[in-house]
């Protein structure tokens, strides 16, 4: 397993960031090819408003 | 299944929508037009509200109202009246109607009459007064309430007559004209107003009034950029109202703000509203005027907003983020962002910059509770205290607590009724 992560950090790195922008800004300061996807938990993580709207799915 | 339940009545509740066309039919007067008036009656906007509980703009509307139907002789007397039982307080959209800001109508006052053809339904609207000093921002002095009984002495009956030479105009048409010119629908009319005076000029010209009372309306009109606010907020009303009490349907047809609170409607939960407390506009304030100064959220006008145009078509009006602020840039997200939580795209109403895609349409609970996005409305600022009138323009967006309680609502009724199953799945 540990091999094969060092294998992938040895190749050139192309990144999608989800959720949180701190990550992708920091990669893209870096040079390395990146892009962000907004993503944010449903309900925003709320988990009664959550539970509500997965009974309705 | 539940959700294949939930997502037919959204795609019928979306296609009366789509179908809607609201045509201008008439003028008249409030107490002739509108189902369920008296004489003791005021409407005012937003969801149902107590005389004490009322935001300082509507309880200056409501003061004025009584003034000019010349219930009331001075403002203590109003005051008196208004709290005295014998004045009804209703909702306007308990009787097809809206109201821009404190929404007040009384017996007297001119209406627009607008009828959804394809479901031959009716919307009422007051005539618009102008900006600044105006009864529906809450300002009663002496000089409000002469406007007013022009309105109703020369305008209405002269709008009425010209309307019955010219026939009936379809606004449906107009106002996916007027998103090409520049106009939203909500806080920029420019467009609007001026389609407005080209198709009614002639007829205007050719009613029985005085030459001095016919360019009187004329500029009355042609002086105030708001004047076709008043009827597509109609439009939009008599658009929506056939969209509501649709079984298992998760869509938005009425938001509304008093002032005080912040309500919505939901399709498939009919007549019950869900408000919470009316929150502070964000926006451009005339000058001298600050935030402290500034009411909470008020008016009916959130109906544009409500059918998919006003802010949900901001793209189509750029310049107006120099009313309500923000950059050129904001305008086009704005629009872009509804997508978000709509269920579909409107079929006439086009936003040319975004290569003409339809204006995001029908709002969906469970959209919004999903992404936390609210919906964005653009909308006049009025002072807190009664007879000052408005102090400037911006953008809010409702209280998510009237998504949150609609949705457990929603939950609830059909859980009550056997719909759900007992698993629940977080996810």
């Amino acid at each position: 397993m540990l091999a094969k992560v060092n294998e992938l950090f040895n190749k050139e790195l192309k990144v999608i960031n989800m959720g949180l922008e701190y990550f992708y800004n920091d990669l893209k300061e870096q040079k390395v090819k990146v892009i962000h996807v907004d993503w944010k938990p449903a309900a925003g993580g709320d988990k009664k408003l959550s539970s509500l709207l997965s009974r309705l799915k | 299944m539940v959700a294949e339940k939930i997502a037919n009545a959204n795609k019928e509740a979306l296609q009366r929508i789509l179908n809607a066309r609201p045509v201008l039919v008439r003028a008249g007067k409030a107490g002739d037009e509108i189902p369920g008036m008296t004489r003791k009656t005021i409407l005012h906007s937003g969801p149902p509200v107590s005389w004490e509980r009322m935001s300082g703009p509507q309880k200056g509307a409501v003061i004025g109202g009584l003034i000019y139907e010349r219930l009331a002789s001075n403002e203590e007397e109003a005051r008196a009246l208004a709290a005295s039982g014998e004045i009804i307080f209703d909702s306007c959209h308990h009787h097809n109607t809206v109201g821009p800001m404190a929404g007040i109508v009384t017996y007297s006052m001119p209406v627009w009459v607008v009828e959804n053809k394809t479901y031959g339904n009716f919307a009422y609207c007051t005539f618009n007064e102008g900006l600044g000093k105006v009864l529906r921002m809450g300002a009663f002095s002496d000089d409000v309430i002469k406007r007013l009984d022009w309105m109703e002495n020369t305008l209405g009956p002269l709008i009425k007559e010209a309307l019955e030479i010219k026939g009936e105009i379809d606004l449906k048409a107009m106002i996916a004209q007027v998103l090409q010119m520049g106009d939203e629908g909500h806080n920029r009319n420019r467009a609007g107003t001026s389609l407005l005076i080209r198709e009614l000029a002639p007829a205007i010209i050719r009613t029985k009034f005085s030459d001095e009372e016919k360019v009187e309306v004329l500029n009355f009109l042609n002086g105030n950029d708001h004047t076709f606010l008043n009827l597509s907020m109609p439009a939009c009303k008599c658009t929506m109202d056939p969209a509501g009490g649709i079984k298992y349907s998760t869509l938005v047809y009425i938001m509304s703000r008093n002032g005080t609170d912040f309500g919505i409607k939901v399709s498939g939960l009919g007549d019950r509203w869900f408000t919470a407390p009316a929150e502070i506009v964000k926006g451009l304030y005339f000058p001298g005027f600050t935030e402290e100064d500034a009411n909470p959220d008020i008016g009916d006008s959130c109906i544009t907003e409500t059918a998919g145009i006003g802010g949900f078509a901001m793209a189509c009006a750029i310049p107006i983020v120099q009313f309500v602020g923000g950059e050129a840039r904001d305008a086009i997200d704005y629009s872009r962002q509804m997508y978000e939580i709509t269920e579909g795209e409107n079929n006439v109403y086009k936003i040319p910059v975004l290569g003409f895609r339809g204006t995001a349409t029908g709002i969906d609970i469970q959209k919004v509770i999903e992404t936390g996005i609210r919906p964005i409305i653009n909308t006049g600022i009025a002072h807190k205290k009664p007879g000052v009138g408005q102090v400037g323009a911006g953008l809010v967006r409702p209280p998510m607590k009237c998504f949150e309680d609609a949705l457990e609502a929603f939950v609830e009724e059909l859980e009550a009724e056997g719909e759900l199953s007992e698993e629940i799945n977080n996810y």
